[in-house]
């Protein structure tokens, strides 16, 4: 088990070539966009394109020399970028992070956010139901008050609170 | 000396019972944000901006300044007690603070860092006094060729000081001259890299950049860590800091010495982090006690922690005065005053003296009431820290949510930002440095439209940065900033030879 926890998802230097390839594409977008809008000189100055194209090239030329230098580095191949069990915790946040932004939209950002605090309590805290919900509504509450209240800063809301007149 | 007056005029500004709360406010706020994982000065400030929108530039910026000076205070508790640093600049802070902990002189180590921290940013705030009105006099006669080499030697230093990593340096500062690029171009009027997004229109905002790359990134590699706090107590007593600031003056040149690394670290955009660094290696090789560092010296304390606060400090003279951030920090604040319809650089010393000198007097008592807040608040901040992670981290994703969205109450920013933190994870943890592609990503427009300036005086001449001896000077300045990595592995294959 955890021979297994400790395996790596990847070697760092597989993700550093993937970092630099993505970079790399990146650089090539800036380019070929730069060139669309002209990236010389024209008739009243330089064109749009013209300082973003060196942009781009230096992106593709630092990149393709990191990514060249990781392909020949034999310490980063055997070195872990994150571990199986590492791995699994960043994913435990981000996940539901994603699902909660998405939630936002949909429910407001007061709901989603006692919804989001209450379920990181009780999985990674293991937390009783009645502080749970004590904490994550209670945080909900004051950044109401703060936000809408105190500084008059309207954030995004859902059904809950025009149902409760509070839009 | 008519800076003198000018400061005097300054204090009238900043001292109005409005601008000393908020001084209060933004320290403690600043120590709290200093302190939690995931809150720095950079994003703690960029979430916080949106709110201070109503407020008058002067009293918002004083807020802001506080903020920054908090959270370069609380960087030190975590280190101290839970060998946590809680900002990258503190991390030399660990390497003597922590043992003295451990050793039950928690108390002592502590009020050694604040204290030193104190006298680093007052001797910062001393030179800007003095310097900024110059340095800005001189920069009134600069055109666009001299500002575009003043840009060209930030970003060049950025690549001569990073150790090792100058090629990670470069791809991450120009993906953020990239991402300045993205929208309307205004002075061409034409649509650059947007491909049909309106979102994009107005291209990424800086804020949400830093609130995503520096506040989710953290969070992540944080969770990934694995978090445990099992800290020294915090006490400090009236007799601790007596005993302590008894014991300080000996150790007086190497304050003197990490001041000064640390205002040249933070005017040449090096930053905070490398000068600790920096101070900590000068003051073991220079001390008397250097063999013993790393065990639980009050000196290994005394000199990152001044260095640190000084560049932190000194970070926002050319800010001020050029308009060119010296840290991730010092460019979010640019951001502000931007917003709030000042602009940056030499002009701001003629045209808006309430607002410059009332910030440059805020300096002063914001430094003082953060070293009050923090000597005596030490067990209070210190219990934040045992709020246990699976209740903090998410309130703090709440916090970066808010944060993003105020920004142009947009959703569209928030889903941006999450994108921004798992980038900022992984570029982190391959070590391209963050720091410059927030750099890049504000001066970018700036930093262009002088370029095209420059250009259109020559008409398309590259040779116009080299045409006079001042702006020449600063290219070839910046060229050898660039090459020095290079120039480095030169040196050392001629004298091996």
């Amino acid at each position: 088990m955890s021979d297994n926890n400790e395996r790596p998802v990847a070697t760092t230097r597989t993700l550093e070539l993937v970092v630099a390839a993505l970079l790399f594409l990146i650089g090539a977008v800036v380019i070929y966009d730069s060139v669309r809008l002209g990236a010389r000189w024209g008739d009243d100055g330089p064109q749009a394109g013209y300082f973003p194209f060196y942009v781009g090239l230096l992106i593709c030329a630092a990149t393709a020399a990191v990514f060249f230098r990781a392909l020949s580095d034999k310490m980063k191949a055997a070195k872990a970028f994150v571990t199986r069990a590492a791995f699994g915790q960043v994913l435990w946040m981000l996940v539901p992070s994603i699902v909660y932004v998405v939630l936002i939209k949909a429910i407001g950002i007061y709901v989603a956010s006692t919804i989001f605090i209450a379920f990181f309590m009780r999985r990674l805290g293991r937390y009783p139901w009645a502080s749970t919900v004590a904490v994550a509504v209670g945080v909900s509450v004051v950044f109401f008050l703060l936000f809408e209240v105190w500084f008059k800063v309207p954030l995004p809301k859902g059904p809950l609170e025009s149902w409760l007149g509070l839009d | 000396m008519e800076e003198i007056g000018s400061l005097i005029h300054g204090f009238a500004v900043a001292l109005t019972p409005f601008n000393l709360m908020l001084m209060l406010v933004g320290v403690v706020l600043g120590v709290i944000i200093g302190v939690l994982p995931g809150l720095g000065g950079a994003n703690g400030v960029a979430i916080l901006l949106p709110l201070t929108f109503t407020m008058p530039p002067t009293s918002a910026i004083i807020m802001l300044s506080c903020i920054y000076w908090g959270a370069l205070f609380g960087g030190a508790i975590t280190s101290i007690l839970f060998n946590i640093p809680g900002e990258p600049w503190s991390v030399a802070t660990t390497f003597d603070g922590y043992p003295l902990g451990q050793k039950g002189r928690a108390g002592t180590a502590l009020t050694a860092a604040f204290t030193s921290s104190f006298v680093g940013a007052l001797i910062a705030v001393i030179v800007i006094t003095f310097l900024s009105p110059i340095v800005a006099n001189f920069a009134l006669q600069f055109g666009p060729p001299e500002f575009f080499a003043v840009y060209l030697l930030t970003f060049c230093a950025f690549v001569g000081m990073s150790k090792g990593q100058a090629l990670k340096t470069i791809a991450s500062m120009m993906v953020g001259f990239a991402l300045a690029a993205v929208g309307l171009d205004t002075v061409t009027g034409s649509l650059r890299l947007t491909f049909g997004f309106t979102e994009l229109l107005q291209g990424f905002d800086f804020l949400i950049a830093v609130i995503g790359l520096f506040g989710i990134g953290e969070i992540l590699l944080t969770l990934e860590e694995g978090l445990a706090f099992k800290g020294a107590s915090a006490k400090i007593n009236l007799a601790v800091v007596k005993q302590t600031w008894q014991e300080l003056p000996r150790y007086w040149l190497t304050s003197l010495r990490s001041s000064a690394v640390g205002c040249f670290m933070g005017i040449v955009p090096g930053g905070a982090t490398p000068a600790s660094f920096m101070a900590y290696g000068v003051a073991k090789r220079f001390s008397p006690d250097g063999e013993k560092f790393g065990t639980g010296q009050v000196e290994g304390v005394v000199a990152p922690e001044t260095a640190a606060h000084a560049a932190g400090t000194s970070a926002l003279l050319p800010m001020l005065t050029l308009g060119v951030p010296g840290s991730p920090t010092a460019a979010v604040l640019l951001g502000g005053l931007l917003i709030w319809g000042l602009q940056p650089g030499p002009l701001l010393f003629q045209e808006q003296k309430e607002f410059v000198w009332g910030l440059i007097a805020s300096m002063y008592l914001g430094n003082i009431a953060g070293l009050i807040v923090v000597l005596t608040c030490v067990p209070l901040f210190a219990a934040i820290l045992r709020i246990p992670f699976s209740i903090i981290a998410p309130v703090i994703i709440v916090i970066c949510a808010i944060g993003a969205y105020t920004v142009h109450n947009s959703m569209f920013d928030v889903y941006l930002m999450l994108v921004f933190g798992v980038a900022g994870y992984v570029l982190r943890k391959l070590d391209y440095p963050l720091a410059p592609l927030v750099l890049a990503l504000v001066l970018g427009d700036r930093a262009e439209s002088a370029f095209r300036q420059a250009m259109l005086i020559s008409q398309g001449n590259v040779s116009i940065f080299f045409s006079k001896a001042l702006v020449g000077g600063m290219t070839t300045l910046a060229l050898v900033l660039l090459f020095w990595p290079l120039i480095q592995i030169g040196l050392r294959k001629v004298k091996g030879v």
